[in-house]
């Protein structure tokens, strides 16, 4: 089989049947009332919706924040703390030092 | 009866048997002047526009959709983007220009969204098919290309197509169009649309020696 030949009938066989251009009955009403149901784009509400997205991640990151250096804070003050014992640690000699003074 | 149309009493009545040529409001105004008004915000002037140039989305959506609700429904989505980027058309080109270009576009997004399986094989062929197949198998000259089964056969073989390949072979082989028109259609550069011209037609190349392979092997 001559595939090009074939190709070159197919295609003219295409050309030769172009598709209609009849159009549904009162298509161009369908397609105004879907303009108007379909509400016009407000340029608020398109850049509300990321802010307020953006708002919410920023408290939440706030939140965060504070909780973690509340409880950082929090865990300094506790007796037994790494940075009370570090301090101990340090000042040992010293302690013992005043001890034997007395 | 839809909002807006003209009652059976308000239409003139035809005094012969040819079809009475109705006014349609706002198709006596030109393109240009219908579209600064929809830019003004007179959405009603985008009415006739619609009414003016379905025909030709239509005949467009039909090249790459088979079901009619397929081609109404790009047909509808074409009109109602042309719609929402009117503001962008800016009259350097005619506005059929632009909306078949958004029509093209539209439908290289329904055949790439409804690839359907382009491998299943040829066997499902109808008799006239098979019949215009094997005549032009036997003697070549006998199958004519007017045939309505060329014309569904050569359907099933685009079907076949991948969308670039579809799209390229319908608008370069079958419409007739140029390069430089398929670059402005599609927004390919002219270099890439010759590239998808070459492989779309070893595309095509390829569907029919499987269908040959199919029928006759």
């Amino acid at each position: 089989m001559n595939l090009n030949e074939l190709h070159a009938k197919l295609i003219a066989a295409a050309r030769n049947h172009p598709p209609g251009s009849q159009t549904p009955y009162a298509f161009e009403k369908r397609i105004m009332s879907r303009l108007k149901a379909s509400p016009a784009p407000n340029v608020w509400a398109l850049w509300g919706a990321p802010l307020w997205r953006a708002a919410l991640s920023c408290v939440a990151i706030t939140v965060l924040c504070g909780l973690w250096t509340f409880s950082a804070h929090r865990a300094a003050d506790e007796p037994g703390s790494f940075a009370q014992d570090f301090e101990a640690a340090v000042f040992a000699p010293l302690n013992e030092h005043l001890e034997d003074a007395w | 009866m839809p909002v807006g149309l003209p009652n059976n009493e308000n239409r003139p009545t035809p005094t012969c048997a040819f079809p009475a040529v109705w006014h349609i409001p706002g198709m006596d105004r030109s393109d240009e002047e219908l579209i600064a008004a929809v830019k003004n915000g007179d959405a009603a002037s985008f009415e006739p526009l619609v009414q003016k140039y379905q025909g030709r989305v239509f005949a467009t959506a039909r090249r790459y959709a088979r079901r009619e609700s397929e081609v109404e429904d790009i047909a509808q989505e074409v009109f109602i983007k042309a719609f929402q980027k009117i503001h962008g058309f800016r009259g350097d080109a005619p506005f059929e220009h632009w909306l078949m270009r958004l029509a093209v576009r539209t439908c290289f997004d329904f055949l790439r969204a409804h690839q359907r399986n382009r491998e299943t094989p040829f066997t499902e062929l109808t008799e006239p098919e098979t019949d215009w197949l094997d005549r032009f198998v036997v003697q070549p000259d006998t199958a004519s290309e007017d045939a309505e089964a060329a014309r569904l056969l050569v359907g099933k073989v685009l079907e076949r197509l991948s969308p670039s390949a579809r799209l390229v072979i319908t608008l370069l082989e079958i419409e007739e169009r140029s390069v430089k028109e398929i670059a402005a259609f599609t927004g390919w550069p002219v270099t890439l649309v010759k590239v998808r011209a070459f492989r779309a037609r070893a595309e095509m190349r390829k569907i029919l020696g499987r269908m040959a392979r199919d029928k006759y092997l």
